[in-house]
């Protein structure tokens, strides 16, 4: 088992904008690496250098054991892409679109349509596989691209923020796709701005910024940096704040913190939805009036303000 | 599979892809086949019943078929530049790109459907002539020589907007950018007016310019060149059909390579 994606200084620059700055990576076989980033990040640029579509100013890129840059031609047979934006052609359907790439992959006539029949089963869409594409939701075109890039069963993948812009449905049902494809034993690349995603999906995750890696390790290991989950109350009477400390002490994982300007404390727990009735529950018994509860998980900010004490840009606009 | 055998397999597809589009977008379709319909009309009866008077049975109006032939076709490649840089702003060129396939497949299947394309056109443009009194005068052979070099010139111009398209990722640009250039490009020339009544350097330049060579060449082949008309001075209308057949050549020995390497390079932001 060796790495399937290896790349090493990346650097690419458009005029002042660095977008690649030094950047390592590595994904081993048969593994998932998420590779989380806020907008501009250099994430898309990475996966185009590593896709062959996009030639660096400086570093080296190998996948599947191939030179991206000495041998592109010999990478693009061992590679699936998905990018940003599904490139999907609007006038064909959904099964011309998947006969279209096996025929370009040099499938032969009659493995491609087979495959394409194949794909729009797995990926639910065999009902609307015969109509052109203008009548597609967002979710339905997102699924037939990634199915594009399964069309010749590429041992390496990648995916460029599969789910951003979806509903919360589409985006669980790719989820789905995506665990059940990772199961088949592809090594997989997304990128994603969801910590969620990267956690759920993702064996290793490296968060970047401005091209370069910032952190980098499993999702436990980012989140215990982060902090996990936490309970979140707002009391009605400020009077009532140090009493809502030690019942919320009693199931904090850590240290509770107390914002007396906004009434506001924060807990850090483990146990999800559970801990939050326990809470109120406790909260209640006291007598402690409750303005607001909240849980939260950590988001892509959160593991942005911990590991650079700044927010993302997006966040703070 | 040789490389060769391999490039071609893959225009077809490109090709197969861009011709369901055509079909399947109807109203691309019908205003495409009613310019072409509309320029004949407008010509024939606004500008041949203007100028047109009877000499030895070819009239204005049949002398003006072959330009109007030769400018349509000529705008109708221009639509190559506009499909690729739809397919870049799209992705979709992105998506072939990370394909094994064939480097030049994309531009050649691209050419390929807009000559079909041009096809159409000129069918339906010739069919309008013969309504509005056009008539080849020669034989089957001479007119479907004509028809080629027609179609080959166009094919040639496509490969230069198969260039401009990739290097001007924007429909718009690249849409506003072909009426600049083919409207000069077309006009003068001696496709409306004959190249003798033009002053001094634009009639030089009406000369030399391919498009002149082309609608000369294609108005030899149809016959529809009147007796009482001057012979061309210029080598280049003396010899319409070599004359546009080396442009022809040039232009593609020149775009081919450098809309290729912009295919190569094309990023699509
Ligand atoms: N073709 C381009 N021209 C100029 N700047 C670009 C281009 N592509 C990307 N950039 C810039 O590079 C940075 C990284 O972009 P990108 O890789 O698309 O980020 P992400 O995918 O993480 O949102 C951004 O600042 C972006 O504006
Ligand atoms: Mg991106």
């Amino acid at each position: 088992m060796g790495a399937q994606v290896r790349a090493r200084g990346l650097v690419k620059r458009y005029g002042d904008v660095v977008a690649l700055d030094g950047l390592d990576l590595e994904v081993e076989e048969g593994t998932v690496l998420g590779l989380l980033g806020p907008n501009g990040a250099g994430k898309t640029t990475v996966v185009r250098v590593l896709t062959t579509l996009l030639e660096p100013d400086e570093g080296s890129a190998e996948v599947a054991g191939v030179d991206v840059l000495a041998d592109p031609a010999a990478v693009r047979r061992q590679i699936g892409l998905s990018g940003q934006y599904a490139a999907v052609d609007e006038y064909l359907t959904g099964f011309e679109n998947l006969d279209m790439i096996g025929r370009l992959y040099r499938l032969g006539r009659t493995r491609s349509r087979e495959r394409a029949r194949e794909l729009l089963e797995r990926f639910d869409l065999v009902e609307a596989g015969d109509r052109p594409l203008k009548g597609y939701s967002g979710g339905m075109r997102r699924r037939l691209d990634l199915a594009g890039a399964l069309v010749a069963q590429p041992p390496v993948l990648f995916l460029d923020e599969p789910t951003t812009g979806l509903d919360p449905r589409s985006r669980s049902e790719m989820w789905d796709v995506i665990r059940e494809l990772v199961r088949g034993g592809t090594t997989l690349l997304l990128t994603t701005q969801y910590l969620e995603e990267a956690d759920l999906l993702a064996d290793e995750i490296v968060v970047i910024d401005h091209g370069q890696a910032i952190a980098q390790g499993t999702a436990d290991a980012l989140k215990s940096q982060v902090g996990g989950e936490r309970v979140e109350v707002v009391v009605d009477a400020a009077a009532d704040l140090e009493q809502a400390r030690s019942v919320l002490s009693g199931l904090a994982t850590g240290e509770v913190v107390v914002d007396a300007h906004t009434r506001r404390l924060t807990a850090p727990v483990a146990g999800g939805g559970k801990v939050l009735v326990d809470a109120l529950g406790r909260l209640d018994a006291a007598g402690i009036g409750v303005l607001d509860v909240a849980l939260r998980r950590p988001t892509l900010d959160d593991v942005f303000l911990a590991l650079t004490g700044r927010v993302t840009e997006e966040a703070a606009a | 599979m040789s490389a060769l055998t391999g490039a071609l397999g893959d225009g077809a597809v490109v090709a197969k892809r861009n011709l369901i589009k055509i079909k399947r977008s109807p109203e691309l379709l019908i205003f495409s086949t009613l310019q072409p319909i509309m320029f004949i009309l407008l010509f024939a009866y606004v500008f041949g019943s203007a100028i047109g008077q009877d000499r030895t049975g070819v009239n204005y109006r049949e002398f003006l078929i072959a330009g109007i032939f030769a400018q349509t076709v000529i705008f109708g490649a221009t639509l190559t530049g506009a499909g690729l840089a739809d397919d870049m702003k799209k992705g979709i060129i992105d998506r072939f790109r990370s394909l094994p396939m064939s480097r030049s497949a994309v531009l050649v299947g691209r050419t390929t459907s807009d000559v079909l394309n041009n096809v159409l056109v000129i069918t339906v443009m010739s069919l309008t002539g013969l309504v509005v009194g056009w008539r080849i005068r020669t034989s089957f052979l001479e007119a479907l020589a004509g028809f080629l070099l027609l179609l080959l010139f166009a094919y040639a111009i496509s490969w230069v907007f198969a260039w401009i398209g990739l290097l001007v990722p924007s429909v718009e640009v690249v849409q506003s950018a072909s009426f600049i250039v083919i409207f000069p490009m077309t006009f003068i020339a001696n496709t409306f007016v004959p190249e003798s009544g033009l002053p001094g350097p634009l009639r030089t330049v009406a000369e030399w310019n391919p498009v002149s060579s082309l609608t000369q060449a294609a108005r030899e082949l149809f016959g529809n060149v009147a007796a009482d008309m001057p012979e061309p001075t210029a080598w280049p209308l003396q010899n319409p059909v070599l004359y546009t057949l080396i442009w022809s050549v040039l232009i593609l020995v020149v775009f081919v390579p450098l809309a290729v390497r912009q295919y190569k390079r094309a990023a699509s932001r």
